[in-house]
C-alpha cells in the first residue's frame, strides 16, 4: 500500500541505538535498516534486546544515545501517536489488545483516522475480513473473549488499518498452533505483496528465513551478523552460534 | 574517641551551632517571635514525625491529623480532670491517646499500599475529627476545650511556672531530644528495614520481613511523636479545638514536609519554619486579609514539579550518614 | 433476633420512604461527582483531591449565571464549560510535568491546587455563602411531607447525564479512545491515539461533571467556599468502594451508601450518619479491597 520509494535511502535506520533499563544497558549500539517494502528479520535469543529495539523505534522507550531515521528524518522524540500517523504501525508480543473493547471497536480505533474517507474505511474492513474471516463473524465479540490465534489476528488486523509503511511485527507466532502459523505466514507474504515493509521479531527460525529477504542476528544488546536470508538455513553454523541452547 | 571521622565532627558542630542559636534566640528576640519560634518547633516536630513515614518508609500518610489532635486532647483531659494540672500526665495521656489512635489507624490501613494508604489515613483522620466535633459532652465539641498551662513541676524537687523563655526551652528539649532518638531509630537495623521497604516493598517481603509488622510500629513510632507536639501545642496555647483534627492539618503536616525536603528529619522542621515565615511575611505585607495559602500553593506546586528533593534535599545523604 | 425484627417494624413507613426518596437524590448527585473522579483515576492514575473544589466553584458560577440570568440551564451549560476549562489549564500546567514520576505526587499536587482554589473562592466570593434560587418551585404531599419537586429534578438530570456520559463512552469516537486508553494507555498511543490530549479532554470532563453536581445540589444548600471537602471526601469513598475506575461500581456505590446514611440518620445526627460511609470504607477495604461493586468499564 506504500509507493515505490523515491530515493534508495532506507524507510527505517537504526544507527547506534543504546538504551538503558535503570543501570541495565540493553541496547548496545544497534545498527540496522529495513528498505521499503522489504520483509527484515530480527533474530537472537530471550532477552537479547530485540522486542526493545522494535521498542525504541516506536517511541515507547527513550534513547539515551543513537539514532532513528523514518525516511531519512530523525524521529528521537517524536510521540508514538504521531508516528503511527507517519506510517509505522507496532503489533507487540502478547499481542495486547484492547480486551474490554469489542473487535470492531478495536479495528476502530486505528481506522479512525483524519482524511480517510468513508469508503475507504470500508474497504479496509472488507479487506481485513477476508483476510480472516474468523474475525468477521466476531466482529461484535469483546477482544478478551478471542482465541490466541483471533487475538493475534485482531492485533495485525488493527496494525493494517493505520495503512502502516511498515508494521514491526514482535513474535507473532508466539504459543500459537502450528496451522496458525502457517496463516500468519500467509500474512506476512500478503502484506509483502502490497509493499508493506516488515521487521519481524522472531523465535520461529524456519518461518523467518523463509519470509524475509535479509537477516540480522542480535546477541548483548548488539548486532552480530546480518546478510540475506537466502545464505542461511536452520543448520548453519551461524544460526548454531547464535541461537543454539 | 577513636572512631572520630570528618563527617561526625562537622555534623555534631553543626547541631550545637543550631542548639546554641535556639537556646539563645528567645532571650534576644520579641515575645511575639519567641511564640513563633516555639511554634515552628512545634509544627517541626508533627512534621517531623510524618517524615518517618514518607520519607523513610515511602508510605504518604494523611493521618497525622488524628494524632496530633488526639495528643492534644489527651493532654486536655489529664489537665482538665486532675488538679493541680499536672505536665508529666498531659504528657503521658496526650501519647497514650496518641499511640491509641496509631495503632487503631495502622492496623486498618497498612493492609494496603501507596494511594489507597493514603486515602484510608485520611478518612481514619476524619473518622475522628466527626467523633470530637460531634461529641460535644466530652470533647467541648466544636468549642474545644480550655484548660490552663502546667507548672513545670519535678515531685518534691521543683515547681516553676513557664515563661514562654523557659516554655521555649522545654520545647526545644522535646524537639531536640525526638530528633535524636528518630534519627537513632532511621539509623538502625530496624530504621533500614524501613528504608528497604520504600525502595522495593515487594523485594523486602520476598527476603522475609514481615513486611506489616514493621509499617505498623512506623505508624505507631510516628503517631506517638506527633501526639507529642499536640500536646506541646495544647500546653502552649492552653486550648484543644477539633479544627486541629480536621484533615487539612495533615495536608499542612505533608507540605512542610516536601517543601523541607523528606528523608531528612531536620528538612520538614525547616520547612514547616519556611512556610509559617512566608505566612508571616506576606500577611505584613499584604495585611491580614490576603489569602497567603494561594501564593504558598503555587509555591508547593512549583517545589513538587521543580524541585521535588526539597530545601534540604541536597543534603538528604549527609543528615543520614 | 425477636428483637431485631420488632426494632424494624417499628419504624415507621413513611418515614422509611421517605429516606429512601432522600437517600436516592443525594445518591445520584454523589454518583455524579464520584463518575468524574473514577473516570480521571482510571485513565491517568490520579487522585483528584481537587475535584470537591471544582464542585464548589461549579456551584458558583451556577449562582452568578443563575442571578443574572434567571436561566437555571444556561447555569448548567456555563459552569460546566467554565470549569472544564479550568480543569484542562489544570491538567495541562500541573499534571502533564508528572507523567511518569509516582502517581503519589499527583496527590500532593492535587492538594495544593484544592488549597489554592478554596482560598481564592474565600477571598474572592466572600464567607458568607451565597444562595441560589431553585429552578422549579413547588411541592408535592408525600405523605405529610412537603416534598420539593426539584429533589427530583435533581435525581433524574444526574440519571440523564450519566446517561449521556455513558452513551458517549460507548458509542462515540472520542468513547472509544477515552476506553482504550484506559486499558491499555501505551498501545493507545501506539494506534495513534493522543494520548497526552485524551487525559486532559478526561480531566476536563471528569471537571466540568463534578460543576455540573455543584449546580444541581446549589438550591438544596448555601454556597460557600467549605462546600466541596466534605464532597471530596464522599467521592473518595465512593469510588474506593465502587472499584476504582470502574463507573457502574461508582453509581451503585453512591447510591449504596448514600442509602445507608440516609437510613442512619434516621436514628442519629446527621453529620454522624456520615460514619456509616467511614464504616463501609473500611469494611471494603478489609474483605474486598478492589471494590465492592466492580465491574468492568
Amino acid at each position: 500500500m506504500s509507493e515505490a520509494p523515491t530515493s534508495t535511502q532506507p524507510l527505517i535506520s537504526v544507527e547506534g541505538l543504546h538504551t538503558y533499563y535503570g543501570k541495565s544497558h540493553i541496547l548496545d549500539g544497534v545498527t540496522l535498516h529495513v528498505g521499503a517494502g522489504e520483509v527484515v528479520g530480527l533474530l537472537g535469543r530471550n532477552g537479547v534486546g530485540k522486542s526493545t529495539t522494535l521498542k525504541t523505534i516506536m517511541g515507547l522507550v527513550h534513547a539515551s544515545a543513537g539514532k532513528v531515521l523514518l525516511e531519512g528524518k530523525d524521529i528521537a522524540g517524536v510521540p508514538s501517536h504521531k508516528l503511527a500517523h507517519r506510517g509505522i504501525a507496532y503489533v507487540p508480543e502478547d499481542r495486547r489488545i484492547f480486551r474490554l473493547l469489542t473487535v470492531m471497536e478495536n479495528l476502530r480505533v486505528g481506522l479512525d483516522r483524519d482524511g480517510v474517507s468513508d469508503a475507504r474505511k470500508n474497504e479496509l474492513l472488507d479487506k481485513v475480513f477476508a483476510f480472516f474471516p474468523r474475525l468477521g463473524e466476531r466482529r461484535h465479540q469483546a477482544g478478551g473473549t478471542l482465541s490466541g490465534g483471533e487475538q493475534q489476528m485482531l492485533a495485525i488486523s488493527r496494525a493494517m488499518m493505520l495503512e502502516p509503511k511498515i508494521i514491526l511485527l514482535d513474535e507473532p507466532t508466539e504459543g500459537l498452533m502450528p496451522s496458525m502459523v502457517t496463516q500468519i505466514r500467509e500474512i506476512i507474504d500478503a502484506l509483502h505483496r502490497e509493499g508493506v515493509a516488515i521487521l519481524l521479531v522472531e523465535q520461529n527460525v524456519p518461518l523467518t528465513l523463509a519470509s524475509s529477504q535479509r537477516i540480522y542476528i542480535m546477541e548483548k544488546g548488539i548486532v552480530r551478523h546480518q546478510c540475506a536470508a537466502s545464505e542461511l538455513d536452520v543448520n548453519h553454523a551461524v544460526i548454531k552460534q547464535y541461537l543454539g541452547v | 574517641m577513636k572512631n572520630l571521622n570528618h563527617h561526625t565532627v562537622v555534623y555534631w558542630a553543626a547541631f550545637c551551632a543550631v542548639m546554641a542559636v535556639l537556646i539563645v534566640a528567645p532571650l534576644v528576640l520579641p515575645e511575639f517571635w519567641r511564640r513563633f519560634l516555639t511554634e515552628i518547633l512545634i509544627w517541626g516536630l508533627l512534621a517531623m514525625s510524618s517524615d518517618l513515614l514518607i520519607g523513610y518508609t515511602g508510605m504518604i500518610s494523611f493521618g497525622h491529623s488524628a494524632f496530633f489532635g488526639l495528643g492534644m486532647y489527651g493532654a486536655a483531659a489529664a489537665l482538665i480532670l486532675f488538679s493541680p494540672p499536672n505536665l508529666w500526665l498531659a504528657i503521658g495521656f496526650g501519647l497514650v491517646g496518641a499511640a491509641g489512635a496509631a495503632l487503631f489507624v495502622a492496623y486498618f490501613s497498612t493492609r494496603l499500599r501507596d494511594i489507597y494508604f493514603a486515602i484510608t489515613t485520611l478518612i481514619f483522620s476524619q473518622i475522628f475529627y466527626v467523633i470530637i466535633f460531634t461529641w460535644t459532652k466530652v470533647t467541648g465539641g466544636e468549642n474545644g476545650l480550655i484548660f490552663t498551662r502546667p507548672h513545670f513541676s519535678i515531685p518534691f524537687l521543683y515547681d516553676v511556672r513557664f515563661t514562654s523563655t523557659t516554655l521555649h526551652w522545654f520545647v526545644l528539649a522535646m524537639v531536640a531530644g525526638s530528633y535524636l532518638i528518630l534519627r537513632r531509630v532511621t539509623q538502625s537495623p530496624f530504621g533500614m528495614v524501613l528504608q528497604s521497604i520504600r525502595e522495593n516493598e515487594a523485594r523486602t517481603r520476598a527476603i522475609g520481613f514481615p513486611v506489616q509488622r514493621y509499617k505498623i510500629v512506623a505508624v505507631m513510632l510516628s503517631g506517638i511523636f506527633a501526639g507529642l507536639a499536640g500536646v506541646l501545642y495544647g500546653v502552649q496555647n492552653e486550648f484543644a479545638a477539633p479544627d486541629f483534627v480536621y484533615f487539612i492539618t495533615s495536608g499542612d503536616t505533608v507540605i512542610f514536609n516536601v517543601m523541607g525536603g523528606i528523608g531528612t528529619l531536620v528538612g520538614p522542621i525547616v520547612g514547616a519554619g519556611f512556610f509559617q515565615l512566608l505566612r508571616e511575611l506576606m500577611s505584613r505585607i499584604f495585611g491580614d486579609q490576603f489569602p497567603y495559602l494561594i501564593p504558598l500553593g503555587f509555591i508547593f506546586i512549583a517545589m513538587i514539579i521543580f524541585l521535588p528533593q526539597g530545601l534540604l534535599g541536597f543534603a538528604r545523604r549527609w543528615l543520614n550518614r | 433476633m425477636h428483637a431485631l425484627v420488632a426494632f424494624l417494624q417499628d419504624i415507621p413507613v413513611d418515614l422509611l420512604i421517605i429516606q429512601t426518596v432522600n437517600g436516592v437524590v443525594t445518591g445520584m448527585i454523589l454518583a455524579l461527582v464520584a463518575s468524574g473522579l473514577t473516570l480521571i483515576f482510571g485513565i491517568m492514575d490520579v487522585v483528584n483531591f481537587a475535584h470537591g473544589e471544582l464542585f464548589m466553584l461549579g456551584a458558583y458560577v451556577g449562582v452568578i449565571v443563575m442571578v443574572a440570568t434567571g436561566n437555571f440551564w444556561l447555569a448548567l451549560i456555563v459552569s460546566f464549560l467554565v470549569i472544564a476549562l479550568l480543569g484542562a489549564v489544570i491538567q495541562i500546567v500541573t499534571l502533564r510535568p508528572l507523567i511518569g514520576r509516582d502517581p503519589l505526587n499527583t496527590i500532593l499536587v492535587t492538594f495544593g491546587i484544592s488549597l489554592i482554589l478554596q482560598n481564592f473562592a474565600l477571598w474572592y466570593f466572600g464567607p458568607i455563602a451565597r444562595r441560589m434560587p431553585s429552578p422549579i418551585t413547588g411541592h408535592f404531599i408525600l405523605f405529610y411531607l412537603d416534598y420539593p419537586w426539584y429533589r427530583l429534578l435533581i435525581a433524574a438530570l444526574s440519571a440523564a447525564i450519566i446517561g449521556g456520559f455513558w452513551l458517549f463512552l460507548k458509542f462515540s469516537k472520542y468513547g472509544v479512545w477515552i476506553r482504550a486508553t484506559t486499558q491499555d494507555r501505551v498501545m493507545a498511543q501506539a494506534m495513534g491515539i493522543p494520548v497526552p490530549l485524551v487525559f486532559t479532554g478526561v480531566f476536563a470532563l471528569g471537571a466540568g461533571m463534578a460543576a455540573m453536581s455543584g449546580v444541581l445540589f446549589a438550591p438544596l444548600v448555601g454556597v460557600d467556599h467549605t462546600m466541596g471537602l466534605d464532597w471530596v471526601l464522599k467521592a473518595f469513598i465512593v469510588v474506593v468502594v465502587g472499584g476504582m475506575g470502574s463507573l457502574g461500581g461508582s453509581i451503585v456505590a453512591a447510591i449504596f451508601i448514600s442509602l445507608l446514611e440516609s437510613y442512619a440518620a434516621i436514628w442519629v445526627d446527621p453529620s454522624q450518619a456520615v460514619i456509616v460511609s467511614f464504616v463501609v470504607l473500611i469494611l471494603t477495604l478489609l474483605f474486598k479491597p478492589t471494590g465492592l461493586f466492580a465491574t468492568p468499564k
